[in-house]
Formats: structure tokens, sequence, C-alpha cells
């Protein structure tokens, strides 16, 4: 019966850890881009997602090898400093925001490529299309022999490492802003009653910021940048055509960024097959697609999707 | 050590016929860039360059798939720039379409639009690597940009599509300008802002399009950006804005071009944007006006004036000046000795300021209106704001003390 529907043991060990390890990641950056949106701060994410690059070069050159966490540092710190650097253009050069951003991330990424192709890391798995579209494809669990597999703690202790790494931080997000929902959702729409109710406005900004930056660096290292960036905006941007309430918002937007990562990785594995191809196509890429193709429908057909006041069409 | 001379050649345009045509490409793409990117600047929509510039990489794709399929071998850089061209048009379309139809803000359309358009790009060389047929290799290029191993019809094509873009930019930068500048005021002369800002994204477009081979798609956006934000530091004049952008913007794509075609092994494209940006950072820091030394320095001014002004009102009421800052901001005008002291210059200083700060409180008691007490900051002297009539009547009132009531 499983094995009628394409779920067999070949599932289990080439299938289930990316499609699981793209959901994670997929809500990990959905929600806070909820906030990010609602913010109008919604290229944040695509700054972040450029920056992480010299972050993660830096670290490798600082600790000569690849490994998890100081990248996970450098990253993290190149993202902050880059929201630092965005804040420091605006306030001290009177610059727009846009322009601060386009500025700081364009260059903070030049900076990256040029030290990626300066040093010796050709020996390695750093490059930057690997950094672009991820490589979800290869994060299979080779002793997942079935679904029985999932009862075994020998064949659990050889999971991809990314699976866990991206469930701690998607459980963790989704905890924060659980708890910190009702001061989000203040100061989100209406910064000057946040303020009122004596709200640390700043420290919220920040706080959603670096929320943001944490999502895209763990997600970064499993799924590149492409699936950040677009995750960051379309599902958010498709669930906030679908409703006026925040709490359905975010509702939608984590069944949008689930339904991209799983049809997304399915097209991408299975679709060429169905024509006759024998190779998949890019997993990142098509889920952004994916994403994009839910928010061109919820464009043309969500209950929200115009202004409030604007006449509507007979 | 040869990398010095190397460079010196190339930026004298002897490293060779293709070097020479990339530099000289690269130079009016880099005018051309500076000048469009700073009318995107001044009408704030820097961003949207971002969103065509990604929206390139499918029509890349399907280009180079169109054309093995009609039997070539799919690396023909104009079919390549025609169909990345089609497709910025189209993600600048979406963003128009999501800006003006949906709730949406622009910043989300933006950032929806090049990552679709971006991850259908990289869908699509996927399936252009499985291909058998038509050479791939070098596709990637798009991404970073590359001059290494470019054909001598490649770097042709560049140079004559930069020289056509600055052509058009000068064509364009009057009502470009009057638009960018004021579009309310554009609109009464019966100029249509909408369709100088169509006439401006085509130029964006076109910017794009050229720049894909030099510095790639996802750097381009740092040459519309960047020389215009730096050029704003430096003046308050649109038109200025416009110029100061054009030259920094050619003096940085020449001079990486020139430094990548030295060193083989430095891609031009982040050497072009790092270029820029060194530029940008030294205006942020040293332009005087908008710099952040000469805002610290006008601070620090301000300070000193504040302390002068409150060490001498200290002085005539005869109070003691505890304030380090004051003191010395007292003593180095000669107004007081080592000893705290005041000197016969200082005590006529002091003497004179007190007048003036009676007079404002007069003034200001007098002159209820924004034009007088709006000027009144505890710096500047009363003369400059009142005439000598005014301030004659201020002290005969003063002299006849409780009359004001």
């Amino acid at each position: 019966m499983i094995e009628a529907v394409g779920l067999g043991p070949d599932f289990v060990t080439f299938s289930l850890t990316p499609i699981l390890i793209g959901v994670l990641a997929a809500v990990a950056c959905a929600l806070p881009g909820n906030f990010l949106i609602l913010r109008r701060q919604a290229l944040i994410g695509d700054a972040i997602s450029h920056v992480v690059l010299p972050g993660i070069v830096v670290a490798f050159l600082v600790t000569g090898q690849v490994t998890t966490w100081p990248m996970m540092l450098g990253a993290a710190g190149a993202a902050l400093l880059s929201v630092g650097i965005i804040t420091a253009i605006r306030r001290l050069g009177r610059i727009e925001a846009g322009a601060a951003m386009g500025v700081t991330f364009t260059t903070l990424f030049a900076a990256g490529v040029l030290l990626l192709e300066q040093s010796d890391t050709s020996s390695v798995h750093l490059d930057v299309e690997h950094a672009l579209y991820g490589s979800l494809e290869s994060l299979i669990w080779l002793s997942g022999m079935g679904w029985g597999s999932l009862l075994d703690a020998a064949a659990l202790a050889d999971l991809p490492p990314e699976l866990l790494r991206m469930a701690v931080v998607a459980a963790a997000i989704s905890v924060i802003v659980a708890v910190f929902w009702r001061p989000l959702k203040i100061s989100t729409f209406d910064e000057g009653f946040a303020r009122v109710l004596g709200l640390p406005v700043g420290l919220i900004d920040l706080g959603i910021i670096t929320l943001a930056a944490v999502a895209a660096v763990a997600a970064f290292d499993a799924v590149g940048s492409i699936i950040v960036i677009a995750m960051f905006i379309c599902p958010p941007a498709a669930a906030r055509l679908m409703t006026n309430r925040l709490e359905r918002q975010v509702g939608w937007s984590l069944v949008f960024a689930t339904l991209s990562a799983v049809v997304g990785y399915v097209l991408a594995g299975y679709g060429p097959g169905w024509f006759g191809a024998e190779l998949s196509v890019s997993a990142a890429g098509m889920i952004a697609t994916v994403s994009g193709v839910i928010l061109v429908l919820a464009c043309l057909f969500a209950p929200q999707r115009r202004r409030s006041g604007e006449a509507r069409e007979a | 050590m040869e990398a010095l001379p190397a460079f010196l050649s190339a930026l004298t345009l002897q490293a060779g016929y293709n070097a020479t045509l990339v530099a000289i490409g690269a130079g009016l793409l880099g005018i051309a860039a500076g000048s469009v990117g700073a009318f995107l600047f001044l009408r704030k929509r820097a961003l949207v360059s971002d969103a065509v510039a990604h929206a390139t990489l499918p029509g890349v794709g399907l280009a180079f798939i169109a054309m093995v399929a009609l039997g070539g071998d799919g690396r023909n850089l104009a079919g390549l720039l025609a169909g990345s061209a089609v497709s910025a048009g189209l993600g600048l379309l979406a963003v128009e379409w999501i800006t003006a139809r949906t709730r949406l803000a622009e910043d989300a359309a933006i950032g929806a639009v090049l990552s679709v358009f971006f991850g259908f790009g990289v869908v699509l060389l996927t399936i252009i690597q499985t291909m058998t047929s038509g050479r791939q290799a070098g596709l990637e290029s798009f991404l970073l940009g590359s001059t290494a191993g470019m054909l001598y019809a490649d770097a042709l094509i560049i140079a004559v599509g930069g020289a056509l873009a600055v052509a058009a930019v000068l064509t364009l930068r009057r009502p470009l300008t009057l638009v960018a500048f004021d579009a309310g005021y554009a609109e009464t002369l019966g100029l249509s802002a909408r369709r100088m800002d169509l006439g401006l994204m085509l130029l964006v477009m076109a910017v794009v399009v050229i720049g894909l081979k030099i510095v790639g798609l996802i750097l381009i956006v740092a040459m519309l950006i960047i020389p215009a934000v730096t050029a704003r530091f430096w003046t308050e004049r649109a038109e200025i804005v416009v110029a100061l952008a054009a030259m920094l913007g050619g003096i940085s794509a020449y001079v990486g071009a020139a430094l990548s075609a030295a060193a083989p092994a430095v891609p031009t494209g982040p050497v072009i944007v790092l270029v820029a940006a060194f530029m940008f950072t030294l205006s942020l820091l040293f332009a005087p006006g908008r710099g952040v030394l000469a805002a610290l320095w006008r601070r620090q001014r301000f300070q000193r004036r504040v302390h002068l002004r409150q060490g001498l009102l200290a002085l005539a009421r005869e109070e003691r000046i505890l304030e380090p800052l004051t003191l010395r901001v007292l003593r180095r005008a000669g107004l007081i000795r080592a000893d705290g002291v005041a000197t016969d210059a200082g005590r006529a200083r002091a003497a004179r300021t007190l007048r003036d700060e009676a007079r404002w409180d007069m003034a200001l008691l007098q002159f209820n209106d924004e034009m007088v007490a709006g000027r009144y900051d505890g710096l500047t002297p009363i003369e400059e704001v009142l005439t000598g009539d005014e301030i004659a009547e201020i002290d005969r009132r003063l002299a006849r003390p409780g009359v004001v009531a």
C-alpha cells in the first residue's frame, strides 16, 4: 500500500530527510517573514542572506575548516554587522533605507566572493554556487532503509545533522514568536501605542531582525540563499492577501511554506521523470518557483488581495 | 611584482585588444549605470534594480535552450542578452502589477519577484546542465560576471551597448532630472511622470543587461546604487548628483576592469564593486556637510559655542564655573586667566552677553510669533534677528522694569 503511492524504502532513504529539512527551513523563515512584511522590511531578509556569504568565508579562513559552529557564528556575526552598517549609513549619512541596504549587501557580498576566489577553498565544499543553490538533494539518510528505520536507534544516529539543527532552530523561533506574541503584534501594528505601553520598541525591532538572521543562517547552510529569500517573502505575502487577522496570516504562511517545500521538492525530484528525463532539477530553485506560483494565485484570487477601501471590480 | 606594470598597461589600454574593449565598455557601462542609478535613487526606487537584475536569469536560461533547440551552440551573447532583457521586463511588470493590484507594498513585490525569478532561473540552469547538446560552460558567469575568456565579438557588444546607454541617458537627462527633482512641477510642464518612469526603467534594464557579462546579475545592483549614494554626500543639487554619480561609476568600473585584467584570478565584478565601495566609504567619512567627520566637527563647534555662552553668563552673574570644558573654552578665548578670574575682555563680553540675554527675554514676551521665538536657540545674537529700531524699543522697555505686565 505504502509502496503503491511511492512512499517505499527508497523514499525514506532519498526524500524523507530533504523534505523534512526543506519544510523546517521554510517554516523557520516564513515565521519572522510575516513581521518583516508588515513592517515594510521585507528586503532585510534579502540583505541578510547576501551577507551570510562573507561571514562564512571569514569563519573558514580563521578556522581553516568547514565546521558548523564557527560558520554559523561567522554568518550570524556578518548578518548583525550588516544591520549595524545599514543603520549607520541611514543615520550618519541620512540616506533612505533601500539605498543604504543596497550599498551594504552588495559590497559585503562582493567582498565575500573576492575572498572566496582568492583563498584556497577549491579543495573544500565551499563555493558561490553552493551558497546560492544549497544542496538539499544531498542531505539523504543512507541508513534509512525503510519506515522501520524510524524506530532504529542506530539508523537514527545517522540522520543528516542538518535535520536536527533545523528542527531546533525552527522550534526555537516558534517558541519565541509564541512567547512574545503580544508585544510583537502591538509594536508591528501601532508603534506609537507600543511606546505608550512602555514596550522597548527598538529592542523588539532588533529582536525580529535577529530572529530573521538566525533563521537565514541556519537555513542557508542546508538549503542555500534562494529558498531563504523566497520563504521570507512569498508565503507571508500570499498569507497577507488571505486574511486581515495576524493569527490567521501566520497560520496561512506556515501552510504555504510547507506546501512550497513539499510540492517543490517532489516536482524537482520526480517531475523530470514524468517527462522522461533522467536527472532531477534544483530543489531549492523549484521550491522558490512553487512559492511564487502560490503567491500569483493569491494575488489573483485571495479574498483580501486589495487594499481596504479600494473599490472592487464587479 | 609584475602585477603593477600589468595594471598600468591595462589602465592605459596597452593590454591587448580584448582587454581594451572591455575596459572601455566597462567604463561606459559605469557612466551609464551611475547616472541611471542616480535617477533611481532620487526617485527612491533604488532596489527595483535588484528585482530587475535577478529576473534576467531565467531569460538567459531560456534563450540558451531556445538557441540550442534551433541548432546553435547556445552561447551567442547577443541572443542571451536579448533573452535576459525579455525576462527582466517581465520581472519589472510583475513588480508593478503586484504593487498596483494588491495591497502588498513595493518591497514585498521586489523580494518576491527577485527570489522567484532567480529560483526559476536556477531550475533552468540545472536542466541545461543535463542537456547533451550545446556548450553550457560559462553560463554561470552571468551570476558573478567574468571577462576572462571573453570573445572579441562579446567585448564589442559590451562596448557598443555601453556607448548606446550613455547616449540614451544624455538625451533624456533633462526630463529625467525634472521628474526626479519635482514630479508635480514636471507634470505642469506637460511631462508625463509615468512615461519618464517607464523610460527610466527601460534604461535600468539596458544597464543591467549590458552589465551581466562584466559584473554579473547579483552585483550589477551595486553599480546602480553605490555611485549615486556616494555622489549624494557631496551636493544638494539633483543635476550634480547625476553628473558625479556618472563620473564615480565610470571611474570605478574602468579601474576595476583594469585591475582584474592585470590579475586574471581576480573576478571583475567584485573588484569593480569594491572600488566603488571604497569611494563610498571615503565620502561617508570625509564629505563636507553630510560626512561623518564634518558632522562631528559641527557638533563640537556647537558644543563649544553653548559652553562659551553659558560661561559668559556665569561670569556676568559672578557665579562660580566648575565645568572643565567651559573653563577651557573661556581660557582659550582669552576671556579668563588661568586662575579663573575674568580678564577685561572677558568682563566686557560677559556684560554684552547678559544684555543680549535680557533683550531676548523681552523680545520673546513682546513678539510672541514664530518669526522671532522660532529663532531663539540661546546662541544667536539678537542683532541677527531684529532691526536696530526694534532693539532700541526693547532697550527702552528694559530701562523701565515693571511696566511690562
